[in-house]
């Protein structure tokens, strides 16, 4: 199996090789991704395509063999058979037992998946039409996520701005959501406006966000970097402008990190402390981050 | 499946004193109950609608071309990927079916016409209707339909003056199925000739059978839902408004309870259209006939437990997402069965490769890729990568294209000889088959890896890395939608002249059914007298 598939890899790396997109494997198949939900997700998606490819290599084998050889070209008599239970019941049988082979180890990533429990860090994740709104649930942190203005310039309709001159052209945004490495973090998701979903490949999965709903997934990412994937439920005329950008730092990076959001949320935050001060009666319909603040540490 | 004899004198019925021929001029047209006109109608107003979608695509794929926006602003292309949609798959594909079940069910069964021949006219003209709408919804303040053909709220919901249209067009389109299908349903039970038992029927009447069935039991449902959809836009009812107390994720229950069944009304036909031609050409009876019948039935009844399989990142309950990966897992089973039942009939036939040989050939190599990908969307936790990425357009352009619209121009060449009376100039076919074949292939097969490296379906611009794979599948698309004026030529060329076709019109079809036996054209009226099967 590993000698069938190495070379049909190869094969199919000089067929690219010769195409115009000079692609890689790697380019035309899933990613692998950061996480062992992902991995584990990359492994069902490779054992059921080679699945299929021995399945289609011996149908269409079948039908190739009979077009080359039964052809009335050629003087081929017909023969007048019109049933076979035996064959019939082998070709119901096999897939069924097939199938259910390829179900378990499916469930068994899905029971995997469906399990949050145990998580050190909640992100709660709100679409907006169209922008991402990151919220570290319990730290009082939280900020907007948009697409990076080099970007937005060149999509506009006749720029006159290559795309290729962008770099990560409408897949990069101004504040990444960040997450430290080697963690369980939950991600709650869900929308203010229409529905959209929360994708990053390297993830392994994604997941609708959804107005008046709170859905659930996780990840652990493993390496440190910059992870990147976009909205995945058509939302509307800018659906395709809205990425989503994680950035994986090492615990102690993303501690500081987070020291620093919160410093700046008190300094913003200052003037508006000081006239609750002056007037605390008119406190609560003041400025929006004080609300968000105090919703967020008292839970 | 028997072999049929027919006593009858079909060919003969203009004799008779109390028969008459189509009306003069338009009046023909607008009043005519005659199910070959009517079926006429269908098919040429469906050929219209794919060229209208066609070039609703290819509006789409010139975007995609190059990265960056060039040709139209991203809500524009919104509507053309919502339109694109609705119109092919109740403008071209379903009513191309009913066309050909308008033309060769009657003569396949030995009837003499359609159970209900007034209500037959009246389906297709609120289908012009119903198009004529959806068309001008383009015009409307705030733009066409452009929150996806499967119309989710609440973004469907921010639609300017088209979305009443657009609903209303549906309205108009589902009546005109159900009428459709009743009609279907009735004229089979009802007038086949005598000795034509149900397990006699070709599988082309047996496929309609169920997918009439099919048809009665969702439309409604989308009837409903979109229904549901204009209350909560001007009436104020909220049930799919969560701040109102209502559920977005209800309608997607609603729309895939129908849009499910939808697939396999597209496909089941094709199936039988399939089952008649490959039997033909390979001068052999079709392989497990009775197998065939069930595996039909089978997929029919499955279609309708397996919906929320376009639904796995909603965030089902984990028995949900379980059930619903078992049960479409399941449906590659009869679907399996069908594809070794094609491939066990060309087994030791007398193959020869006729225009619409050719065509369901391509059909059953491509069709199968399609669904390989199906079944591996499938596995639900595959489907968190795979959902809402250009594998799934792939996935189901792939049973869509090289498959229903394939096989509904393998019955195209097939019947059209008896429709005419001319043979098609076969050198312009066959090359309208191998351009379309090569082309649907560019078009559509790099849409696998451009899913796979994570390109989102519905975007009107995408990051550089997709670049290379877009350009060959939009050089595939105009390629495929150029190749498309060929299949006009020959059609209108043969309907013009041509070389006078036999009442057999295919070598050894005589066997194969009771169309064959009436002359080449068909009459305006045929089995009067009905024939006998023995």
């Amino acid at each position: 199996m590993k000698m069938v598939k190495r070379a049909f890899v190869a094969g199919l790396g000089l067929l690219f090789g010769a195409s115009p997109a000079m692609a890689a494997w790697s380019d035309v198949n899933l990613r692998v991704g950061v996480t062992e939900l992902s991995r584990e997700i990359y492994n069902l998606h490779m054992l059921i395509l080679w699945i299929c490819v021995v399945i289609a290599a011996a149908v269409f084998g079948v039908m190739i063999y009979s077009i080359a050889t039964f052809r009335k070209s050629k003087g081929a008599v017909p023969a007048t058979f019109d049933h076979n239970t035996k064959a019939e019941v082998i070709w119901t049988v096999i897939p069924v037992v097939i199938l259910v082979a390829m179900a378990v180890p499916a469930a068994k990533t899905l029971v995997k998946i469906d399990d949050t429990r145990g998580s050190e860090l909640t992100v709660k994740v709100t679409g907006y039409q169209w922008k991402w709104q990151y919220e570290y649930v319990g730290e009082g942190v939280s900020f907007f996520s948009t697409l990076a203005r080099p970007s937005d310039e060149a999509r506009q309709l006749d720029s006159g701005i290559a795309p290729t001159s962008v770099e990560n052209y409408l897949l990069e945004v101004d504040n990444p959501l960040v997450v430290p490495v080697g963690r369980k973090v939950r991600v709650l998701i869900t929308a203010n406006d229409v529905i959209h979903a929360w994708w990053v490949p390297d993830f392994g999965m994604k997941r609708d966000a959804i107005p008046g709903y709170i859905n659930e997934m996780w990840f652990n990412a493993e390496k440190p970097g910059i992870y990147r994937g976009q909205c995945a439920e058509l939302c509307g005329r800018d659906h395709g402008f809205m990425p989503v950008v994680v950035e994986v730092k090492p615990q102690d990076e993303f501690d500081a990190w987070l020291e620093a959001q919160k410093a700046a949320r008190q300094a913003a935050l200052e003037p508006a402390a000081r006239a609750a001060a002056l007037a605390p009666a008119v406190v609560d319909t003041t400025v929006e981050p004080a609300t968000t603040l105090r919703v967020a540490n008292a839970e | 499946m028997s072999s049929t004899h027919t006593h009858g004198h079909a060919g003969h019925a203009h004799d008779h004193h109390d028969d008459h021929g189509p009306a003069k001029g338009i009046k023909r047209w607008l009043t005519t109950t005659n199910h070959k006109d009517i079926g006429t109608m269908y098919l040429v107003f469906s050929l219209l609608m794919f060229f209208i979608g066609g070039g609703m695509a290819l509006v789409i794929r010139a975007e995609l071309f190059m990265p960056g926006l060039q040709l139209v602003d991203p809500g524009f292309f919104n509507t053309m990927t919502t339109v694109h949609a609705l119109i092919m798959v109740f403008g071209a594909v379903m009513p191309a079916t009913v066309g050909l079940a308008n033309w060769m069910i009657p003569l396949q069964i030995g009837a003499p016409d359609m159970a209900l021949p007034r209500m037959n006219n009246f389906s297709f003209w609120l289908l012009v209707a119903a198009f004529s709408l959806l068309i001008l919804s383009l015009f409307m303040p705030g733009g066409g339909p452009a929150a996806g053909w499967t119309l989710y709220p609440p973004l469907v919901l921010q639609t300017g003056d088209a979305l009443p249209l657009a609903i209303f067009a549906i309205h108009l389109a589902g009546a005109s199925s159900i009428m459709g299908a009743i009609n279907i349903i009735v004229t089979i039970m009802n007038l086949r000739a005598p000795g034509m038992t149900l397990l006699k029927m070709p599988l082309f009447v047996w496929t309609w059978l169920i997918t009439a069935y099919l048809l009665i039991a969702v439309m409604p449902v989308f009837a409903g839902a979109v229904t549901m959809l204009l209350t909560d836009h001007f009436f104020g009812t909220s049930f799919f408004s969560a701040a109102g107390g209502g559920d977005p994720v209800l309608y997607q229950h609603i729309f895939w309870f129908f849009g499910h069944p939808e697939v396999y009304i597209m496909i089941l036909p094709a199936f039988g259209i399939v089952s008649e031609i490959i039997p033909t050409f390979s001068r052999k009876p079709l392989f497990g006939y009775d197998a065939m019948v069930y595996a039909t039935a089978s997929i029919a009844f499955l279609s309708f437990i397996v919906w929320a399989h376009h639904m796995f990142t909603v965030g089902m309950p984990l028995a949900g997402e379980i059930f619903f990966m078992l049960s479409t897992m399941l449906i590659a089973v009869p679907t399996g069965v069908k594809v070794f039942n094609w491939t066990a009939t060309m087994w030791r036939g007398s193959l020869s490769f006729e225009t619409p040989m050719l065509f369901a050939l391509a059909f059953l190599f491509l069709f199968t890729i399609g669904g390989f990908s199906g079944l591996m969307m499938g596995i639900a936790p595959a489907d968190f990568q795979y959902h809402d990425t250009y594998f799934i357009v792939a996935h189901f352009h792939y049973v869509l294209v090289p498959g229903a619209v394939f096989a509904i121009m393998a019955g195209v060449y097939y019947w059209l000889p008896k429709w005419t009376g001319h043979m098609y100039d076969t050198k312009l076919a066959n090359l309208h088959f191998w351009s379309s074949a090569i082309f649907v292939n560019v078009l559509f097969f790099p849409q696998h890896f451009l899913g796979l490296a994570g390109m989102p379906r519905r975007i009107p611009d995408y990051s550089t890395q997709f670049a290379d794979w877009n350009m060959v599948s939009s050089i595939g698309a105009f390629g495929f939608g150029l190749s498309q004026l060929l299949f006009v030529l020959v059609i209108w060329k043969c309907a013009r002249g041509g070389a006078k076709a036999s009442a057999e019109v295919w070598d050894g079809a005589r066997v194969h059914g009771l169309e064959w036996s009436v002359p080449s054209p068909a009459p305006y009226h045929t089995f009067d007298e009905a024939p006998v099967v023995k």
